[in-house]
């Protein structure tokens, strides 16, 4: 949305001026009106009995946000965002929602009958209205004291906020500031849920974290925060995702994620993103903006990020990774599947900034039907990043006629003793290749789908194990329908 | 890739004594051309015939048009299979009715797991006829069976399909396929271009080995030698566009030796 200068600064200064007058709108009601304002955010903080720190971090968001302009640089196309037509609190549920599953889009049921996912937990994931709350606390609770004993914290932010509010304050923002880019900024002024993770000096987490059971709970919300901090020595893989499709009621997400590793930390990130993508003509679904940033502050130290986007409408996300400490390593493997409708632009950054530090980037991105997809990709080598190593593949695989597959590598390389190389391939999937399954026996639309997962292997082999079974299925039935 | 394949239910129609492939005038246009003519074929269960040519006389025409491969256009004529229209089945169905085409060229697709790709076409094809399929271990049993017989080593399965194989792998390959898949009509296609005599006689061993009453294979070749060790019950000379001349397999000798220029004429 242009927000003009001019705007901006009324807008900036009518919020000062409430805020002089000690103007403060009195909600009781656990649902805030629609629409963004100063009152908002203070309510947001007041529900979640926030200290006056993080009220005051949040409404610098805000008020830097109203001052800026929405990133246009992506190769993606909607109408504009109208930020006061949208609830940032506890949005009415199930209100207009699906009384049942009968009111379900069948298409989106089909897909939970070949994930192979239960009767309640579909209901959960429609959004449908349900009385029984998908039990899954016993579950959460064994893990929870497990992770204790080792002396790791996961739990929700805003408990976080409450009970370690010494590590929130200092790493929260230490890695997106709130005046990153314009949808970090609303994340940062209006966020709700979201996971915390701490995970002490030379602890390797005991098993994979994921939000899975946490979002069982919860419903996931609409402007997530994540926080993940390895110490010293310490190792974490964190799993953020489902493979269902879950439908939604808010059109836009914003999230932010922040990982941060010190000395000899790593860190594995993986996404399986399957949001509502809308229906074939894209009527429908999510933007999916979203702001992941890894920063490898402690020698030695290495974040790995792993995603598998094959939801939403349009995807606009650059996990990346700042690679502070000597010897630092930053990684980045996607697969972006877009079908139908759908638009990506999706990459990463690479920044080098230490010595001897290491990246890589392999990037498989699918384009089928009318989707439009960007590989974009930065990698930066800083002065003093002496030795530093990228290697970047970049594949794009298309599958008819009428979708477009784009490579934007961005290169800034300012040290000559560094090595930075770029790879990138697009073919079409051949007729040869499907022809050769089908003569075997295989179906048209199994013949793509094991194409396509044999292209994104390379990625596919460094998800965990169970979240690649089901990663591989969804490559299959997000390609449904792009032949014949 | 046009409509969905209709799914009829399988009727295994004990039919020994009936031609398995009965192929009648028929005619394949490939990119406006035409390029079969009014071909005639028949096949029975248990035989195995030759189709030997001259270069572009329509010998891979005729296997691809078979397959259901797009742009070869069936514009006249009919392919009977056990009895039934070949040609109006998708060609996922007449591979899972038991034809199979043993490419001349093998496709590489990459990242796909020799096994996996077998598994997936399998149990593909089990799942047609009404079968169980069979879960990971079962069918690495089954086809660590079919290698050893063969004489194929187990490091082709791990390796992706046909991707870094030699001309002579990539032919195994199409032949540990058809040892899994146990087709009643096998047609290979050029089996023999590209290969050494050592391979050439390895290919060879293993098609023998699955020579069986119940099935029919047919052969398409350019050359006579490999007819020096698959020896075929009938040989058919295809030129332009139709069989010009039948005969057994003493057949294929005198063409190693007269050429194909007394067939000149039909080609033109």
């Amino acid at each position: 949305m242009a927000v003009t200068a001019e705007t901006a600064k009324t807008v900036n200064k009518l919020a000062e001026q409430k805020y002089k007058y000690g103007f403060v709108t009195d909600i009781e009601a656990d649902t805030a009106p629609k629409g963004l304002s100063e009152d908002i955010v203070r309510f947001i903080s007041n529900k979640k009995e926030e200290p006056e720190w993080l009220l005051d971090w949040r409404l610098e968001a805000y008020r830097h946000w109203l001052t800026m302009a929405e990133p246009k640089w992506a190769k993606v196309r909607f109408p504009e965002i109208d930020y006061d037509d949208a609830y940032y609190y506890s949005a009415p549920k199930a209100a207009d929602g699906p009384k049942s599953l009968d009111e379900v889009d069948p298409e989106l049921l089909r897909t939970y009958q070949k994930l192979g996912i239960p009767l309640l937990e579909q209901e959960r994931l429609a959004g449908v209205a349900v009385d029984a709350v998908f039990d899954s606390v016993s579950v959460a609770t064994t893990f929870k004291k497990k992770l204790e004993e080792v002396g790791v914290i996961f739990c929700p932010i805003s408990e976080a906020v409450r009970e370690h509010p010494e590590l929130v304050r200092k790493y929260m923002g230490s890695v997106v500031p709130y005046s990153d880019n314009k949808h970090a900024t609303l994340n940062s002024a209006v966020f709700t849920d979201g996971s915390f993770v701490y995970i002490p000096p030379g602890v390797r987490c005991p098993m994979e974290l994921s939000t899975y059971f946490r979002i069982n709970a919860e419903n996931t919300g609409q402007f997530e925060r994540t926080l993940i901090i390895a110490d010293e020595g310490a190792y974490v893989s964190y799993l953020e995702g489902c493979t269902a499709p879950m439908r939604d009621e808010n059109q836009l997400h914003a999230a932010v994620v922040e990982l941060v590793a010190l000395d000899g930390a790593e860190i594995k990130y993986s996404t399986v993103q399957n949001w509502y993508p809308g229906d074939a003509e894209g009527r429908g679904g999510i933007y999916n903006f979203v702001t992941k940033r890894g920063l490898c502050r402690g020698r030695d130290s290495k974040i790995s990020w792993t995603q598998v986007e094959t939801g939403s409408a349009i995807t606009w996300k650059y996990p990346s990774c700042i690679l502070e400490g000597d010897g630092s390593v930053g990684e980045f493997y996607s697969i972006a599947i877009t079908n139908n409708r759908q638009q990506a632009d999706t990459g990463t950054k690479m920044i080098h900034i230490g010595k001897n530090t290491r990246s890589r980037i392999i990037s498989k991105g699918i384009s089928a039907g009318r989707a439009e997809q960007t590989y974009r990709g930065l990698v930066k080598v800083l002065p003093t990043a002496k030795g530093a190593r990228n290697h970047t593949q970049c594949d794009s695989l298309l599958i008819g006629d009428e979708c477009g597959a784009h490579t934007v590598p961005y290169i800034e390389n300012k040290n000559m003793h560094s090595v930075v190389e770029h790879e990138a391939t697009t073919s079409k999937i051949s007729e040869d290749q499907l022809f050769y399954c089908r003569q075997r026996g295989i179906p048209a639309e199994d013949a793509v789908a094991l194409v396509v997962n044999g292209f994104c292997r390379e990625v596919l082999q460094q998800l965990p194990m169970e979240f690649a079974v089901e990663a591989q299925k969804l490559v299959g039935i997000s390609l449904e329908g792009s032949v014949g | 890739m046009t409509r969905k394949p209709q799914k009829t239910k399988p009727t295994k129609v004990k039919m020994s004594k009936k031609a398995l492939l009965e192929i009648k005038a028929l005619h394949v246009t490939v990119d406006g051309k035409e390029i079969l003519k009014g071909m005639d074929l028949v096949l029975n269960r248990g035989e195995v015939h030759a189709i030997m040519g001259p270069n572009g006389s329509g010998k891979s025409t005729l296997a691809y048009a078979m397959a259901g491969r797009g742009g070869y256009e069936v514009t006249k004529g009919r392919i009977l299979y056990g009895g039934r229209n070949l040609l109006r089945m998708e060609p996922e169905e007449r591979a899972a009715e038991g034809l199979f085409l043993a490419f001349q060229y093998p496709v590489e697709i990459p990242g796909v797991a020799n096994t996996t790709f077998l598994k997936e076409a399998f149990n593909a094809i089990r799942k047609h006829r009404g079968e169980g399929e069979l879960d990971a271990m079962q069918f690495l049993k089954l086809v660590r069976q079919k290698t050893k017989e063969l004489g194929i080593s187990d490091d082709m399965l791990r390796r992706p399909v046909n991707v870094g194989f030699s001309g002579g792998e990539k032919k195994r390959n199409e032949v540990l396929q058809m040892a899994v898949l146990n087709p009643d009509l096998a047609v290979l296609d050029e089996t023999d271009s590209g290969l050494d005599i050592d391979a050439l006689k390895v290919v060879a061993e293993g098609v023998n080995a699955l020579r069986s009453p119940e099935r029919a294979m047919l052969v398409i070749t350019h050359y006579q030698r490999l007819l020096d060790y698959i020896v075929p019950d009938r040989v058919h000379v295809l030129a332009g566009g139709r069989i010009a001349r039948s005969g057994g397999k003493e057949l294929a000798r005198e063409l190693e030796e007269k050429g194909y220029a007394e067939f000149a004429e039909a080609a033109a």
